[in-house]
């Protein structure tokens, strides 16, 4: 029903390629759309090259998403608040995912997590003020062997102690 | 492409295959300890001592020996494989020595180790074996091949036969005979169908199918086209978590390569049966396990579940038939359709066929993943394989099946392994997550714990489960801050069988699972941090 009421409603008028801002990022993001041939199954796949692209979702990427797949915004931002993936707000210059799985929280992730928290005076999900540090958790990164496993900047790094991730984060909030 | 161009394929490529063959882990666990750059130094030390003729560094999936990783492994020196264990990229070059009969100080670790003498791999047979982004690698073991037998010598309803005959459980968790589900797909009326494997591994504590996708992604893909060949599928989609960049990027690079053989898309060995997978990447909802949800994730919307019926099998993805099933029973096939669903259906107990891999993790000895045949005693996996709980410390609990599962004690360590023994204690197979929790474990924190990851991965579509997940925390974080009562217990356990009856998905259904096998084994831990009630009974009696 919605994708009947999306496709028959004058769509607002969008520029003939790429984003009134003129941002590169924009047109690559196009690209793809067009690659997946404006799918609009292929919603969560465009989310995650926009992510990609721009680091998070703001409300002007969801709607030019809305726009190129004709899908109504509430359809857009629905999907990307469903999904943990996807941030609607910008991140810091440094992320650390701590691994919560139950190998890992057996383990002592939790520990990690608290002591991170202490340290940066920030809670998981947030951003410190200097926008230097963002602290994340995940639910398993299947790195369960390794345990607690701990991700800086995408780099998983094996059997992290508290001490090992706080030299971690220290270095980033210095340097 | 014909059987002719595959089996010249396999030979030229064991022609071109040197006497010796270093086997460097290039799997997620092992990767976070640079074996990229071990591999890099491996090459490099070959080099530079001379040894390109005879040596050759390859890149393998997962070996299953996590804990001990990263991991080196040597064929073509001894009779058995020579295994080196915590390698790190400056011991390369001892390694390189090591062939010319160099002594080393590494550590070299025991082939015979129960943790790899008590496994049967049926799944994880080519795992840290090929190089998973080289489709001839699969070839030269005899890959494709069962995928050309069931096209050119099986009719679709002889290969559902097969797979039934072999009593293979779909191995996502709840167990369905993989048989039967692909006998309703077949049968259900429609031109178009489609195919889904499930590898949105969630259950945190599994990383199975990660390691299947990152160290054998050809053998999915096959077991998907002979799925796709007995129910009349056309197209698949593998819905793979964003959470597993490196299974991705694999399963990317076999498509590609299948493709270019003509092992994928249209007239697939010259003969009418077309197949096209495309890969659909998840965004971190534990839901999308859920099948139905899972399809809705496929057709890029929120990944929430719907009533059943319809099953998938009859009105699924985009409202055609659809055969789902998990990335493990997928791997299954190939070697059902090459060895007969009789060969298969030998293995294991009388209800519970094959093998089954299980990530070993937590508070044991030896971590990483083992390929067991089903009805194995549980206490075989943890003491013998795994080496029992580190620091001397006693094993209280093992942990199958994550949220959804149960806590097994350690007095129930007899049990077999197999669908139905683990019902039977309260717990379930699940998807192979075994976490093993020693006597330091709370288990009421255990409890919260799965409590607080069914909250926040409730979908929020039906009310038992977005209410009921989250009143259940709270009382269990009221019995953990010692505030709570005989009351809130009772509250508890009847909020347990409530979502337990009335959720909608398997999520609500099995959310309670957690709480209700603590309590079932460990009641004392709660009952140790309930507070005397001022208006039960107990108070009025010292009045």
């Amino acid at each position: 029903m919605s994708e009947i009421l999306a496709t028959n409603r004058p769509l607002p008028a969008k520029p003939a390629s790429g984003h009134a801002s003129g941002d590169k990022r924009f047109k690559i993001l196009e690209v793809h759309i067009k690659k997946l041939q404006f799918k609009q199954d292929a919603l969560i796949e465009v989310l995650h090259k926009a992510q990609e692209l721009f680091g998070y979702l703001e409300d002007d990427v969801l709607l030019f998403v809305s726009h190129h797949l004709k899908l109504p915004p509430s359809r857009v931002y629905g999907v990307a608040t469903f999904y943990h993936f996807f941030t609607l707000k910008p991140q810091g210059e440094h992320t650390c995912v701590v691994c919560m799985g139950t190998a890992c929280y057996v383990k002592g992730a939790d520990k990690v997590v608290a002591a991170i928290e202490k340290f940066a005076k920030i809670k998981s999900g947030e951003t410190t003020a200097n926008n230097k540090l963002s602290l994340l958790t995940a639910r398993c990164i299947g790195a369960c062997g390794i345990a607690p496993a701990v991700t800086y900047d995408g780099q998983v790094a094996a059997k992290q102690s508290p001490e090992d991730a706080l030299a971690k984060v220290k270095s980033w909030m210095e340097a | 492409m014909q059987i002719e161009d595959l089996n010249a394929i396999a030979e030229k490529h064991i022609g071109s295959r040197k006497k010796i063959i270093v086997r460097t882990c290039m799997s997620a666990g092992c990767m976070s300890s640079r074996a990229d750059a071990i591999k890099k130094n491996l090459e490099t030390a070959v080099k530079e001592q001379g040894l390109d003729a005879e040596v050759e560094v390859r890149r393998v999936g997962c070996m299953g020996f996590c804990g001990q990783g990263p991991l080196v492994g040597i064929d073509g020196v001894k009779e058995k494989e020579i295994l080196f264990e915590h390698i790190k990229p400056e011991d390369a070059n001892a390694i390189i020595a090591s062939l010319k009969g160099v002594e080393s100080n590494l550590e070299i670790g025991d082939p015979d180790h129960p943790f790899f003498a008590k496994q049967t791999k049926i799944v994880r047979a080519n795992g840290g074996i090929i190089d998973p982004e080289k489709i001839e690698d699969y070839i030269a073991i005899g890959g494709y091949e069962a995928l050309h037998n069931a096209l050119t010598e099986m009719q679709p309803a002889q290969v559902v036969e097969e797979v039934t005959k072999s009593g293979l459980r779909g191995r996502g968790g709840a167990g369905f005979p993989t048989g039967l589900k692909w006998g309703t797909v077949a049968k259900s009326p429609g031109a178009k169908k489609y195919i889904i494997c499930n590898g949105d591994e969630g259950d945190p504590g599994a990383f199975m199918d990660r390691s299947v996708l990152e160290s054998d992604p050809h053998l999915v893909l096959e077991g998907m086209a002979i799925a796709a060949y007995a129910v009349g599928a056309d197209q698949g989609f593998l819905y793979v978590r964003a959470e597993y960049p490196l299974a991705i990027s694999r399963l990317q690079i076999a498509i590609k390569q299948a493709k270019a053989l003509g092992l994928l898309g249209a007239g697939i060995f010259e003969t009418p049966f077309n197949f096209n997978v495309d890969i659909r990447i998840g965004a971190g909802a534990f839901v999308c396990g859920e099948e139905t949800a899972l399809m809705m994730s496929v057709e890029g919307k929120r990944g929430t579940p719907r009533p059943r019926p319809p099953f998938p099998a009859e009105s699924g993805l985009f409202g055609c038939p659809t055969l789902i099933n998990n990335v493990e029973s997928f791997a299954n096939i190939t070697a059902i359709i090459k060895k007969g669903g009789d060969w298969y259906a030998s293995i294991g107990t009388e209800k519970s066929k094959g093998t089954k891999v299980f990530a070993l993790t937590g508070k044991i000895n030896n971590t990483g993943l083992i390929e067991v045949p089903m009805g194995i005693p549980l206490r075989q996996i943890v003491e013998e394989m795994g080496g029992g709980a580190p620091d001397g410390r006693k094993i209280k609990s093992v942990q199958t099946g994550g949220p959804s599962g149960g806590c097994i004690p350690a007095e129930f360590l007899d049990t077999p392994v197999d669908f139905e023994s683990l019902a039977k204690l309260g717990s379930i197979m699940g998807s192979g997550g075994m976490v093993v929790m020693d006597d330091t474990t709370n288990m009421v924190e255990i409890a919260k714990f799965y409590m607080e990851f069914c909250k926040d991965e409730s979908c929020g579509k039906c009310i038992p489960c977005r209410a009921g997940t989250a009143q259940m925390e709270n009382l269990l974080n009221k019995i953990i801050a010692r505030q709570a009562t005989q009351r809130d217990l009772a509250k508890l356990e009847e909020l347990c069988d409530m979502v337990k009856n009335t959720s909608l998905c398997g999520l609500g259904q099995t959310a309670p699972n957690p709480v209700l096998s603590t309590l079932k084994y460990f009641r004392n831990e709660y009952e140790e941090l309930l507070q005397p009630d001022k208006f039960g009974p107990a108070a009025t009696a010292t009045k």
